[in-house]
């Protein structure tokens, strides 16, 4: 009795199959052309308030979007297999490394946009060529120090450097060194000291590490609460999610905890961002285009930072995001390196950090 | 017959492709990889075998204890509770490791609600016990998961022939311990080699697990040269490391298969006479608690803790119920369909081995089941080689279009994926059928198809729905292919619940993830009864 209930059930998915497959032939023979407009979109940004946005923009034009949300490296890799094939239009990625990494690749189709250039400040997108950017920052986050107010002065963890120092020995909780938001602010340090001063630098935060690193940004900030840690690296992103919330754990947390803006006398505040690209192969062009002008509209900007937040790229818009405000707003000084220098630098981070023993 | 065989050698084919591209890796040496590959080995490379052996001893000694012990209470004794017990001991499996990981550390890390509570109720200091995020942690949860593989498969082994023989053994005058080590552990010795194979395989291509707890694997390490180094022949080189690894495991446990052939021709012989030996008072208690160990740490305390973060999350938020509902169809769709092609291909595979065994085919299935331990993002890299290749010097081929735009090369990354799982499962059925059988139908004049139909699937229904159910939930949790390769607008529960728990909204992933569990329930539930029908 059940087994044949069983077979019903796998006669059906054959059927399935079956028709995914008939269905694919036809796709493939006859090209899809003149039906309704489409945009296809292959996003790292994993964010499930991304929805409204996406809405927003087929509402706003017609246009359907079609979907495949991955990790970064893995829609880098797809791209790169499926080749002219690709029915990819925009890439949307979360890590600047991973946009230099596209642009190496050749897996971009460069975009010449006068609305876009206004838009997003040179150091925010890719270096300019005669013939277009190839890609375009479109929201950033910090990567902020936060400690525990009962037991650290704010002064011993004002920027980045004093991380290292051995006053904080046992104290520091951070994740593991190998993500990208690590890497991606190790390669800028190592853009300011040198190489040879940011491995003393790295070989001090291990040596003040309170615990191997594990978890992600969420538990480093609960760790500083908990007392586990005294001070801790974090994503604002993170950080804002715990301060806009209302249950009472999280309000407890965000009682406990004192949150800097680093190197704000030297540097400035490491950022990162979250970027996009046409497709270099892409379908739909146009659409592809209408899309990245989108994502720097008044609307979506505003969109990142209240729904998602992230710091709008665009300057001068009026930001309605308390936690953000809470933190300092957008009156921070903030790193004005070209965010494509910690791509190059990743590899020989990753050595470094394997060198000195940090996870 | 020739084009036959000629489709078997193109299905092999494809399914050691990916396999054969990382060894192929090697072609592809050069001073990058090069360079990484030696920065590796002078600083990290030693510790992360150490540690993968450390996980492998672990999650080795964890299976074999839950598995091998639960599954012989429930097929060789009686005691209250038993029928229940013989299904519930499979719950587990319906649970991804990556999703206990979650609830786990969240529940009982230093910052979790039972420390701080505590902390808080009786004034302690300080951490109140060692991290779960550790070694040992990763080794405890990977075994939760993985310890139903050994159970199925032993207990199928023991069900179908212990009672008689241990019954058998009784009469002639052996004592309990003695029937156990001297009738049972023999007949179920395959099996649990089999069982452990498979979960070892698991543990050294798992990054969910490991990388959440910090635990610096191999499989860590060929994920940061792909990642971070940005080197995927490097990766891929690596890779064979953990393949000749696997190789070993595999080929050993090849001997010890080969070793043990008890086969009873009777199979049907199980009678009356022969039932499970009934337990009472202590002894009862004992084998009911160890049975219900495994099922409260492996599937009841991690589902209560995600229930609590799914109310919790629902007094905040709305649940997405619409989505929900598809991305529910999709896994179940990407499952059965999977499942349904690796058994027929484990079938076809295990049949030409039985019927003519050959050092091409045994090499064959053997390099098959290394998929089973390569890291999915390793497939997908061996997988991609290929078709970019093709794309690139055959454009019209539109090679890249058929890989990703349509479920093609998903399920051909599961097939490569859990073909070892399908095969495994069929190919210990197979041990069990006595060759003598076969011989009397040819003998009586059943050849090819006739053989296979009215012989070997009757005897082997019950491994057969054994490997459905596994290669269906294995399916349903795969996580690295199914990122990379789905086509448009396909989110399944395992994708959603990564990337909420990736964003760490621990809270809205415990939705997916339950459904994630109840939704691999199903194939659990209906084959678990399936297997217990009398046939």
């Amino acid at each position: 009795m059940i087994l044949c209930a069983l077979r019903r059930v796998l006669a059906r998915l054959k059927s399935e199959l079956a028709i995914g497959v008939a269905a694919a032939l036809t796709c493939s023979l006859v090209p899809a052309q003149a039906e309704e407009p489409v945009l296809n979109l292959y996003s790292a940004r994993h964010y499930a308030t991304d929805e409204a946005l996406y809405s927003n923009f087929t509402r706003a034009t017609g246009i359907r979007i079609n979907r495949v949300d991955a990790d970064d490296a893995g829609i880098l890799a797809r791209l790169k297999a499926e080749g002219s094939a690709s029915a990819a239009d925009v890439i949307l990625l979360v890590d600047a490394a991973r946009l230099w990494k596209g642009e190496v690749d050749q897996l971009f189709a460069p975009v010449k946009s006068s609305e876009l250039e206004k838009a997003v400040p040179p150091h925010l997108r890719s270096q300019a060529r005669p013939e277009g950017s190839l890609w375009f920052g479109l929201s950033t986050r910090a990567r902020l120090i936060v400690y525990d107010k009962q037991k650290i002065q704010r002064t011993d963890v004002d920027s980045y450097e004093k991380l290292a120092d051995p006053r904080l020995t046992g104290r520091l909780c951070v994740r593991s060194g190998s993500h990208p938001y690590n890497l991606s602010l190790f390669g800028a340090m190592m853009e300011h000291l040198g190489p040879a001063a940011t491995e003393t630098w790295l070989k001090g935060l291990v040596a003040n590490m309170a615990r191997s690193p594990k978890g992600g940004d969420t538990d480093q900030i609960k760790g500083v609460a908990s007392g586990e840690c005294g001070v801790a690296l974090v994503n604002s992103y993170y950080l804002a999610r715990i301060l806009r919330s209302n249950t009472p754990e999280d309000k407890a947390i965000a009682e406990r905890i004192g949150v800097v803006f680093p190197n704000q006398a030297t540097t400035g505040t490491h950022m990162n961002i979250a970027g996009g690209a046409v497709a270099r192969h892409a379908k739909h062009p146009e659409n592809a285009l209408k899309f990245l002008k989108y994502l720097v509209s008044a609307q979506a900007q505003t969109y990142f930072a209240d729904g998602n937040n992230e710091w709008p790229v665009v300057k001068g818009l009026k930001l309605n995001n308390p936690a953000l405000q809470a933190m300092g707003g957008a009156n921070f000084k903030s790193e004005q390196l070209p965010v494509s220098v910690v791509g190059m630098n990743q590899v020989r981070v990753q050595q470094m950090l394997d060198r000195v023993g940090f996870r | 017959m020739r084009l036959f065989s000629g489709f078997r050698g193109l299905l092999t084919l494809l399914l050691v492709w990916p396999v054969l591209m990382v060894l192929a890796a090697w072609s592809q040496w050069d001073a990058s990889s090069a360079q990484v590959l030696q920065a590796l080995s002078q600083t990290v490379l030693p510790d992360y075998l150490w540690s993968s052996l450390l996980l492998c001893l672990g999650v080795g000694l964890g299976v074999i204890s839950m598995g091998s012990v639960s599954a012989a209470a429930v097929s060789l004794f009686d005691f209250p509770g038993r029928k229940t017990l013989e299904w519930a001991l499979l719950l587990p499996l319906a649970m991804p490791a990556y999703v206990v990981a979650y609830a786990y550390t969240d529940f009982l890390q230093y910052s979790g609600p039972l420390q701080t509570q505590l902390r808080q109720a009786f004034g302690w200091q300080g951490a109140l016990w060692p991290d779960v995020r550790s070694l040992w942690g990763a080794a405890a949860v990977l075994s939760f998961s993985l310890y139903p593989y050994l159970y199925l498969l032993t207990r199928t082994a023991l069900t179908e022939r212990a009672p008689q023989l241990m019954e058998a053994a009784r009469l002639l005058g052996l004592g309990l311990m003695q029937r156990i080590l001297r009738v049972a552990l023999p007949l179920a010795r395959p099996a649990i080699a089999a069982g452990v194979a498979l979960a070892l395989m698991e543990t050294l291509a798992d990054f969910g697990v490991s990388s959440y707890f910090g635990v610096q694997t191999f499989t860590a390490g060929i994920y940061k040269s792909w990642l971070v180094m940005d080197n995927r022949w490097a990766a891929a080189q690596l890779s064979t490391v953990l393949l000749v690894l696997v190789g070993l495991m595999l080929w050993l446990e090849f001997r010890a298969q080969s070793r043990l052939r008890f086969v009873n021709a009777r199979l049907r012989a199980r009678t009356h006479e022969s039932q499970p030996l009934p337990l009472q008072s202590w002894p009862a208690l004992l084998a009911l608690f160890l049975c219900l160990m495994p099922i409260l740490l492996g599937f009841v305390a991690p589902l209560l803790i995600m229930l609590h973060a799914l109310w919790q999350n629902s007094q905040t938020q709305a649940m997405p119920w619409p989505s929900f509902m598809d991305w529910t169809w999709n896994s179940l769709r990407l499952g059965g369909i999977t499942a349904l092609l690796a058994v027929a291909c484990a079938l076809l595979f295990a049949y030409g081995a039985r019927v003519q065994p050959s050092r091409w085919r045994l090499l064959s299935a053997q390099l098959m089941g290394l998929g089973y331990a390569v890291p999915g993002v390793v497939i997908v890299v061996g997988l991609l080689w290929p078709v970019s290749w093709l794309q690139t010097h055959w454009p019209q081929s539109q090679a890249g279009y058929w890989l990703t735009a349509t479920i093609l090369g998903l399920v051909w990354a599961y097939l490569v994926r859990f073909i070892a799982v399908a095969l495994q499962s069929v190919q210990s059925g197979y041990s069990r059928i006595s060759t003598t059988t076969d011989e009397t139908a040819r003998l009586l004049g059943t050849h090819g198809w006739a053989l296979f139909s009215r012989v070997h699937w009757p005897l082997l229904s019950r491994a057969t729905a054994a490997a459905l159910l596994l290669v269906w939930v294995d399916v349903m949790k795969e996580l690295p292919a199914t990122l990379v390769l789905r086509p448009f607008n396909t989110d399944t529960l395992a994708v959603v619940a990564y990337q909420l728990a990736r964003d760490e909204r621990l809270g809205e992933a415990a939705l997916p993830s339950m459904a994630l569990v109840l939704v691999g329930l199903l194939p659990v539930l209906l084959l678990s009864r399936a297997l217990r029908q009398p046939r």
